[in-house]
């Protein structure tokens, strides 16, 4: 895989810089068996640097993960070496499964099967809160 | 289907409407005698709280319904490992509503997804407890005729006082209210609830450690308890339970009309010399608290 160009897949750009590993990890990609290629720190014209993630492989990913952890960040998907999409990712208004809660009081720390569900309940401070016991996730 | 998990989830006119339905009830008991006859409310008490579940049960018996349920989670199928999901979808199979406390914060809201009937939250740990500030909502209403322009009191417990941030948190939305903070500085009202609700809703506010010192101004005086186990060690607790007493001393400067509330059960922070006295209010929160659990249960119930 070269890391500048892929035939089919997804390039995640303008994450901002230090950002890339945590997408990285919530994304899951470590467990893909695809090309996956993370840039650190890649110099940017308006950003002055960025992260890149590029996945050489058609698969689905959670766009509400990236609106999570980095709200304006790009998503450009490929096809057959050409770009046919480019979306800007907003805050997602729920977040199911990304996040634990870490309330150790709440209804989800004894009951293992129920999804971990946070509602932006703030959006100019990026607040998300857990929807059965309101404590709000650590960003 | 219209569950009550957090006193949030109702509109202030909605609030007023249950005021008005409560006060009828008061005034008319007869006309709701029957009101519920055939149905069926479920007390799910996965932690015991007599004091809540008899009044929901004697909300439920005066409007001519019955009662089934559990008061603690030894006799339940929970202490078999059920979920909180299956338990309330197998009760929605028998009762008509659920009144439901959990150890666990948002439990309840859990069972309102899965029950297919109305959920009351009657307590999910420190979280939120809705009917217990719909019965300070109401005591305030019948003392006072009201809630703009009146100076309310909060003591002791503002820290963790569940009780004292959800009420805030419903006065809040009324106009021209006054609230003065009394408690240690260990126990102080937590930054976010000042920010949130008073300083978001332009709720003029003071913070002071004296009690007696704040009584001559207040309309309301809404005491708490200082539980033990919220601190970490005895001698704290030991120092400060006895800090915030009220007794007929620091009575003497107090309003004529003050209305003295505490949601019950005291420890000492109230003398007993007080019961008596006219402006002590927290016996009639009790009875309250059973007529604003018989209005929202017709209200849910879609009776009225
Ligand atoms: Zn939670």
């Amino acid at each position: 895989m070269r890391v500048d160009a892929i035939q089919n897949g997804i390039v995640i750009d303008h994450i901002t810089a230090g950002r890339g590993m945590q997408l990285y990890e919530l994304l899951g990609l470590g467990e893909l068996e695809c090309p996956v290629a993370l840039m650190m720190h890649a110099v940017s014209g308006k950003m002055g640097s960025k992260d890149i993630i590029k996945i050489d492989a058609d698969i689905p990913v959670d766009l509400d993960v990236i609106g999570y952890v980095d709200p304006g960040a790009t998503v450009n998907f490929i096809r057959d070496g050409k770009l046919i999409e480019k979306r800007r990712i907003e805050m997602p208004k729920m977040l199911t499964n990304v996040i634990r809660c870490r309330n150790p009081r709440c209804i989800t720390s004894v009951e293992q099967e129920l999804d971990h569900v946070f509602r932006l309940t703030d959006e100019e401070n990026k607040v998300y809160r857990c929807i059965y016991c309101e404590t709000k996730a650590k960003v | 289907m219209r569950s009550i998990i957090d006193v949030r989830d109702l509109s202030i006119e909605e609030i007023d409407e249950l005021i008005r339905i409560a006060c009828d009830i008061i005034d008319n008991p007869g006309k709701y005698s029957e009101m519920c006859h055939g149905k069926k409310l479920a007390t799910l008490f996965f932690e015991p709280s007599t004091r809540t579940r008899l009044s929901f049960e004697a909300a439920m018996y005066e409007l001519g319904g019955n009662v089934l349920g559990f008061s603690e989670a030894q006799s339940s199928s929970a202490a078999k490992g059920e979920s909180v999901a299956d338990t309330a979808r197998t009760v929605g199979c028998y009762a008509d509503i659920i009144a439901m406390r959990h150890p666990k914060e948002g439990a309840p809201y859990v069972a309102s997804l899965h029950a297919g009937i109305p959920v009351i939250n009657a307590g999910d740990g420190g979280h939120n407890h809705p009917t217990q500030t719909l019965a300070d909502l109401l005591t305030i209403y019948r003392e006072k005729g009201g809630f703009s322009g009146l100076t309310v009191g909060f003591c002791g417990d503002l820290k963790f006082g569940r009780t004292v941030h959800s009420l805030i948190n419903a006065l809040a939305r009324y106009e021209d209210i006054k609230i003065v903070l009394i408690s240690p500085e260990e126990l102080k009202l937590p930054s976010y609830v000042k920010r949130d609700v008073l300083k978001k809703n332009k709720i003029p506010y003071v913070q002071t450690t004296d009690l007696e010192d704040a009584i001559p101004q207040l309309d309301i005086l809404y005491m708490t308890r200082v539980q033990r186990e919220r601190f970490f060690n005895e001698e704290d607790y030991l120092r400060l339970k006895d800090s915030y007493i009220l007794d007929p001393k620091k009575l003497v400067n107090a309003k004529e009309d003050l209305c003295i509330m505490h949601p019950l059960p005291r420890v000492n922070e109230i003398s007993v010399a007080i019961d008596e006295d006219p402006r002590a209010c927290y016996f009639k929160q009790v009875l309250n608290g059973k007529y604003m659990r018989m209005a929202l249960m017709l209200k849910l119930l879609e009776i009225l």
